[in-house]
């Protein structure tokens, strides 16, 4: 029997191998996933929520409602757009094109540097089954993926057997986590735990480079030199390595050269890969859909057929300086991710929130839309953390609406 | 978890063989494999000095609550479903190479000791799990691999 499988949109990984038991509109039980998967595909509502200063409406007073106040605005912004499918995000930036909106997501104050960096081919990447089949040396840094992508040690870089890896992971493999706390993955790791302090990772890098052509490796913080040699030497000797990068590194840089200098380090004695540990199920989507479209990965803001782009056009700057008037959010929570000092500024405009879950955002917004579950109740496509598209079908039938069709609906009535 | 050593020095020390074995130490290895219950030497029911000796064996053997022939406990509350004890097992991987082997769905689940079931480690076919019968080993790999601590055995 050709089993059905499902994707899930839990996270960034996508995993598309989710059986469900589900009954007429509701999931009743979800397997292979794990618990995060889980809570997101049983997480849709009993009927569609359409809500105008938090009282409920229709669908079409709630799309009217959102296309005066883009109409409206001067200067809208559209921001997130991470747990969206490509084609949301595509018809996003249509609309935004349409009403000259700036345009950011989340990347902007993640990881967007460093997939920017991937996508103009800056640096070596790989694909998860590459390093499912093929990884010896695997590097978690400044990211916990036991917490944020709870399948991912499973499923491709520690635990699974691969095409050249047969033998299992106590044998051919070495995990390491590089991370200012014990996290759950550096757990894991063991005795391939290293602790570095705060803002560390930059000179943990030089110090590591240095190790890496048999210098003396040295650190303001005395990390011990042996323990960092002992290190070099196992990177030297990976025949696939992989460094999966999280934004506690990215954080702890003040740019990118230090991760560029290892790379090229280790590639003279050595083959490494690099991967961000991109969190929403659709944000390496994002950046490719809209580099492919204005040659940035985020931060931008259309004016009459041309693009500008920079750090003013990121939602941070924006909502700091105060130059949007008018905010459509689709499918993320800025009231739970950014500082207060910035969000706060988002309650003197107008915002239109597009979600399949109930945030702080929709609760703070003027216009709400509750929308489809992706792979659950809406299919579409997406790009998963490294690059591979993933398509998916729903797995049950509501009448939620998806957020495409949804930005379809007030791009109409514009 | 308890040792043949420990258990032995709680038996009558008498090598009888009236259960059957050919000494008290005999039967503590077979107690250890679970082939056999403290009730199956009979010195140690019927002797009253060694009431206080069987009531201990026999707490060790009770089944604690929530737990499987093996004695394998998960802690539902601390598993996150994260696949990695499923991934690392060894009889799923030789039972399953391709499926949960390869870290992905399962493909012969009537031969799979560990499973994900609504985000949550399931334990099942024990007799496939390398803690059960008579070649038992002490596999840790089901714990060495939890990131929580959430797979115990009693
Ligand atoms: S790891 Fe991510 S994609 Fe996979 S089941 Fe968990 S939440 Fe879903
Ligand atoms: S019956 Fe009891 S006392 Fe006798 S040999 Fe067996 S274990 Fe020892
Ligand atoms: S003890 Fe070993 S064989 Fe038994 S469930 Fe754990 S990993 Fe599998
Ligand atoms: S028991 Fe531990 S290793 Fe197994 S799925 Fe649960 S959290 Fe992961």
């Amino acid at each position: 029997m050709e089993k059905n499988y499902h994707v899930c949109t839990g996270c960034s990984l996508l995993c598309d191998d989710i059986e469900v038991e589900a009954e007429k509109n509701k999931i009743n039980k979800v397997h292979t996933a794990c618990r995060i998967g889980v809570a997101h595909m049983k997480a849709g509502k009993e009927e569609a929520i359409f809500r105008v200063d938090n009282k409920p409406v229709d669908e079409a007073t709630a799309i009217s409602e959102a296309a005066a106040i883009l109409k409206n605005a001067k200067n809208p912004m559209i921001f997130g757009l991470g747990a969206s499918t490509n084609e949301a995000q595509k018809t996003a930036i249509e609309l935004a094109k349409k009403i000259n909106a700036t345009l950011d997501d989340t990347s902007s104050f993640c990881l967007g540097s460093l997939v920017e960096a991937l996508i103009s081919e800056k640096i070596k990447t790989c694909t998860l089954d590459d390093v499912r089949n093929k990884a010896d040396v695997i590097i978690f840094w400044g990211t916990d993926p036991s917490d944020s992508h709870p399948r991912h040690l499973s499923k491709y870089s520690y635990f699974p057997r691969g095409s050249e890896k047969q033998r299992g992971w106590e044998e051919e493999r070495t995990a390491i986590a590089i991370d200012v706390r014990k996290s759950h993955t550096a757990k894991i790791c063991g005795n391939y735990f290293f602790q570095i302090p705060p803002k560390g990772d930059a000179e943990f890098t030089d110090a590591l480079i240095a190790g890496l052509s048999g210098k003396l490796p040295k650190t303001s913080y005395n990390y011990p030199p042996k323990k960092i040699l002992e290190l070099a030497n196992i990177l030297k000797g990976a025949k696939f390595g992989v460094i999966f990068v999280g934004r506690g590194l990215i954080y702890s840089l003040e740019n990118l050269e230090p991760l560029f200098r290892l790379m090229k380090a280790l590639n003279e004695k050595a083959n490494f890969h690099l991967m961000p540990m991109v969190g929403n199920y659709n944000t390496m989507g994002f950046n490719e859909n809209l580099f492919a479209e204005t040659g940035y990965v985020n931060s931008v803001k259309f004016e009459n057929g041309t693009v500008l782009h920079g750090p003013d056009y990121s939602i941070v700057e924006a909502l700091k300086e105060r130059t949007v008037d008018a905010a459509l959010i689709v499918g993320s929570d800025p009231f739970s991710i950014l500082p207060r000092s910035i969000v706060k500024n988002l309650l003197e405009i107008p915002v239109i929130s597009i979600d399949p879950y109930e945030t702080l955002t929709s609760r703070n917004s003027k216009v709400y839309i509750n929308t489809a579950i992706s792979g659950v109740e809406a299919g579409g496509s997406a790009t998963r953390m490294d690059g591979k598209k993933v398509s998916f079908e729903p797995a049950i039938e509501t009448n939620h609406p998806s957020d495409e069709t949804i930005l379809k609906k007030i791009m109409e009535a514009l | 978890m308890t040792n043949a050593m420990e258990l032995y020095q709680m038996l009558p020390k008498t090598n009888c063989k009236k259960c059957g074995k050919t000494s008290c130490m005999a039967f503590a290895v077979a107690l250890m494999a679970r082939e056999l219950k403290p009730e199956d030497c009979p010195p140690l029911m019927d002797e009253p000095k060694y009431k206080e000796n069987y009531e201990k064996l026999s707490s060790i053997f009770k089944p604690s609550e929530g737990a499987t022939e093996t004695g394998l406990i998960v802690h539902e509350d601390l598993c996150f479903g994260c696949g990695n004890c499923v991934v690392a097992c060894p009889p799923n991987v030789a039972n399953d190479p391709y499926g949960v082997g390869s870290g992905n769905a399962p493909t012969n689940i009537n031969k799979l000791v560990l499973t994900i079931e609504d985000g949550i480690v399931k334990a099942q076919n024990l007799g496939e799990c390398r803690r059960f019968g008579k070649n038992k080993i002490l596999c840790n790999g089901c714990i060495v691999t939890c990131p929580v601590e959430a797979i115990e055995f009693v």
